[in-house]
């Protein structure tokens, strides 16, 4: 592990012809950051949509994977490094058809300046870019609707600024100093009169208070949408004078998997516009995030998608190893990989399960579908000692060694079982009339826009690309391995359970050959170091989540705590594509639509 | 001994039933093997726990393990409690389960408002009952019972099935000590509606708007050097400032007494 004196990023901040893509769209790039991590280019504002287009169009740069924001106003190197704006918002592009790694762009802007919206040229920026104005407070030029999506309209200040206080605001990094201060402890509900996690500003008077109207789009019936659409179920209404009206559906409704909200405009049964709506599980994962050290935030990642902890668990792993430069062993790379694919397993199955649950096959499915997961859920509890959150991996290897006899259950589990109740599943659902008429042809949206609006994962397979990151950018050591990506051309609902029931079984096959191949050895090659400070710089990994790509984004300024911690959040990603895909077919079918998705609400909101 | 149903019966009514009951019930002979005598409040809480019907509602992490007790292995239909409703109106136990946000209090509070008494809360795991590992997170609430009454707690996090099983079993039992006389949903006016917390620049309870106010716009005796600040930074309240609040706690007690 690395523990040397920080090197000062290099920055030169004149125009120059020399950076890339200037003899393209001059003056975009005027300079670099972060040299020695992740190379980054400075792009001034006003030239990023063109920057975006070209490399969009010309350098098949299709993917925007996040969009995110640093505050600078804190940053231990700034003075060093010359940083003289404030807030920094960060993209970072990849390419479906060439596979690879990314382009890392920043834009920065002092404080109540706009940066240009990506909207235009990728659709998938808007609800990173409401994110990111949610918590910053950036206004981003030309979004279509920018709005609080993870807050209310209301809400007081912008909470990942470096200088907002939270109610139980204590200290700015743990370990806290005065945890046991001499005097005695206190509580936080005793500083506050009213006795609880809120503040309230000065000359505030709540009993004047009404709550702003947020605007959702679906106030207004779209022009253009539903019945001159292509799609085949639309114009059903016929020639009856009929009025479009506004559903709600949640935050507590059973069909919205956990606290999320849909408004949907629909005449008669066909939907007109649909807008998701969040935050509702909103738990603040980047704001305690960055007071906790790096090795504190590994047991919150569990608690992002609740369903795969062990997926999170690698995700955040890499980023920090790539951080710090922390070599891994190899009997821990494969753990990791059988954790990560029995991971994989477990959630294909729940989703599958889940989809007929939202058809209306309530609960025998979904009992069938997650009867193995217990016994997947047994072998996690060996492991880590904890059945759901398991908090099993380490920077550099896993906590603990496999316990004797562990890889023969597991490999009985992966041999015999697996295989045979991914069978019964396939024999039961596959060729059900329900699940074909009910799924065929619903809810289609093209590879090309589904790409266009940043959705990843099981989703775009679906839709015939065959992008997966262990396969594009392979991590650990997935290189080794045979599999295949399997993929789908029809992008209905029924594909998307079936890549789901297909990529179990490329699992399983992983699974197979790593329990045959895993070496003896070192299982953790950092054991005595619980807290570190890796050098200043910055690192994006994203790793290929059950639910699509999981990135970590890290900024360190060689201290013990992360100056930066973002999580790209598949879930929340993919419901860009949520309104798309439903607008044209019934109310009923948006529901399963969703489920499809297959979203996890700790994810979502984060 | 004897031993006919008959005689069985008269056994147990001896041994089993209060002394009173034996002179006052009067049972035709043929049909002594069929008639158990017990008190009301056996039957009518026996019904009731044997069919608890929780609301379907999820709210985070601990929802997981919750569709894991009602699924095969731990099965919660031994209970009588499988059928999960979605309707407040139709369920009498709501499992607060997960991390409660400011942003979705106020749906919780009104989802309890509808249920209809008898009504029963139980917080899963450490985040509703007190916040948990995001206690200090801006957007969260420490604990379900800031709003709400909770009748019992399950730690953990996630708290594993059989800890929501110990849970409910424990429910069982403080159900169990209730008396149809004694309970209070068949009196009159004693349902309580909580008023809705209602999203402002911060999250607020309308019954607090008094002691709020006082914070905000009130006397200088509660403000302190953050004053100049733009939002009020918590504190450490001085012996004064904590008596002068405990005076409007006590005002806003005395009003609320007070009938309508």
């Amino acid at each position: 592990m690395t523990e040397l004196v920080a090197e000062a990023p290099v920055v030169e901040q004149t125009a120059d012809a020399a950076y890339p893509y200037n003899n393209v769209v001059p003056g975009a790039v005027i300079g670099r950051w972060a040299e020695g991590s992740d190379p980054a280019l400075v792009v001034a504002p006003d030239k990023l949509i063109a920057l975006l287009t070209h490399l969009r169009d010309q350098e098949s740069y299709d993917f925007l994977s996040s969009v995110t924001c640093v505050d600078y106003s804190a940053y231990a190197g700034k003075a060093r490094a010359g940083i003289k704006e404030r807030f920094d918002t960060v993209y970072h592009l990849y390419s479906t058809q060439k596979g690879g790694g990314h382009i890392n762009l920043h834009v920065r802007v002092p404080e109540g300046d706009s940066v240009p919206s990506a909207t235009s040229v990728y659709p998938g920026a808007n609800l990173q870019e409401c994110e990111v104005y949610d918590l910053y407070g950036i206004k981003f030029e030309g979004h279509p609707n920018l709005r609080r999506v993870l807050l209310w309209e209301g809400f007081n200040g912008y909470p990942m600024r470096k200088d907002w206080k939270e109610a139980y605001f204590e200290e700015e990094n743990k370990p806290f100093k005065n945890r046991h201060p001499a005097e005695g402890y206190f509580w936080h509900e005793d500083k506050l009169p009213w006795g609880s996690n809120s503040t309230y500003p000065e000359g505030w008077d709540p009993e004047s208070w009404q709550t702003p109207i947020s605007y959702v789009p679906v106030s207004q019936a779209p022009e253009g949408l539903g019945y001159d659409s292509e799609k085949s179920n639309v114009g059903a209404v016929g020639e009856l004078d009929t009025q479009s009206i506004v559903v709600n559906l949640g935050p507590h409704h059973p069909s919205t998997h956990g606290v999320f909200r849909m408004l949907a405009r629909i005449e008669g049964e066909t939907v007109l516009a649909l807008e998701p709506e969040m935050g509702y599980l909103h738990r603040n994962h980047e704001k305690i995030g960055e007071r906790n050290t790096w090795l504190m935030n590994m047991p919150f990642t569990d608690r992002l998608d609740y369903i795969n902890s062990m997926s999170n668990n690698l995700g955040y792993a890499l980023a920090i190893e790539k951080l710090a430069n922390i070599e891994v062993p190899e009997r821990a790379n494969y753990i990791r990989i059988i954790m990560a694919e029995l991971t994989r397993v477990v959630n294909h199955m729940w989703s599958i399960g889940f989809i007929l649950n939202d058809l209306g096959a309530l609960q025998t499915p979904a009992l069938y579908a997650i009867e193995e997961r217990e016994m997947i859920l047994d072998l996690f509890e060996a492991v880590s000692g904890s059945r759901l959150m398991c908090n099993y991996m380490r920077f550099g290897g896993v906590v603990r060694d496999l316990p004797a006899g562990w890889l023969e259950k597991a490999k009985y589990m992966v041999d015999t079982r697996l295989p045979n109740v991914l069978d019964e599943l396939d024999r039961l659902i596959t060729g059900n009339e329900i699940m074909m008429a009910r799924g065929r042809g619903v809810g289609y949206l093209s590879a090309k826009d589904l790409i266009a609006l940043s959705v990843s994962g099981p989703m775009i397979r679906a839709a015939g690309v065959p992008y997966d990151i262990r396969k594009a950018q392979p991590y650990c050591i997935y290189d080794r391995f045979d599999f295949d990506i399997p993929t789908l051309p029809e992008s209905d609902i029924f594909a998307r359970y079936y890549i789901r029931l297909l990529e179990a079984r490329e699992s399983v096959k992983i699974l197979k050959q790593a329990l045959r191949d895993i070496p003896g050895g070192e299982f953790l090659s950092t054991r005595d170091k619980y807290t570190f400070r890796p050098t200043e710089g910055e690192a994006y990994v994203r790793v290929e989540a059950p639910k699509g790509e999981l990135g970590f984004y890290v900024v360190s300024d060689n201290k013990a705590n992360p100056y930066r911690y973002h999580v790209r959040a598949p879930s929340f990603i993919n419901l860009n594509a949520l309104g798309p895909m439903s607008v044209g077919y019934k109310i009923a079918d948006a529901v399963v639509v969703l489920g499809a998705i297959d979203i996890v609400l700790g994810e979502v909101d984060r | 001994m004897e031993d006919s149903p008959a005689t069985n019966f008269q056994d147990l009514k001896s041994t089993q039933t209060q002394n009173y009951l034996h002179d006052t019930i009067q049972v035709p002979d043929d049909l002594q093997a069929n008639v158990m005598v017990t008190t009301l409040d056996k039957v009518y809480n026996w019904s009731r726990t044997s069919s608890m019907w929780p609301l379907l509602f999820g709210l985070a992490c601990c929802a997981i393990e919750m569709i894991a007790t009602a699924a095969s292995r731990f099965d919660l239909a031994r209970f009588g409690m499988e059928v999960m409703r979605p309707s407040p109106r139709q369920s009498d136990l709501m499992i607060v389960s997960g991390t409660v946000t400011k942003k979705m209090v106020p749906a919780i509070v009104r989802i309890y408002n509808q249920m209809a008494e008898p009504r029963y809360v139980l917080a899963l795991g450490a985040c509703a009952t007190g916040g948990g590992p995001f206690k200090e997170g801006y957007n969260v609430v420490s604990g379900i019972d800031t709003y709400i009454p909770v009748d019992v707690y399950v730690p953990g996090c996630p708290p594993t099935p059989e800890a929501l099983i110990y849970g409910l079993l424990k429910l069982h039992k403080k159900v169990e000590r209730q008396s149809i006389a004694k309970v209070s949903w068949y009196k009159k006016n004693t349902s309580e509606f909580i008023p809705i917390p209602v999203l402002g620049p911060d999250v607020f309870d309308p019954r607090q708007v008094e002691m709020i106010r006082e914070y905000t716009l009130g006397a200088g005796a509660v403000r302190g050097p953050a004053a100049a600040e733009v939002r009020v930074l918590p504190q450490l309240l001085t012996a004064d400032q904590k008596a002068h609040l405990e005076q409007v706690r006590a005002r806003y007690l005395a009003k609320v007494k007070q009938p309508a």
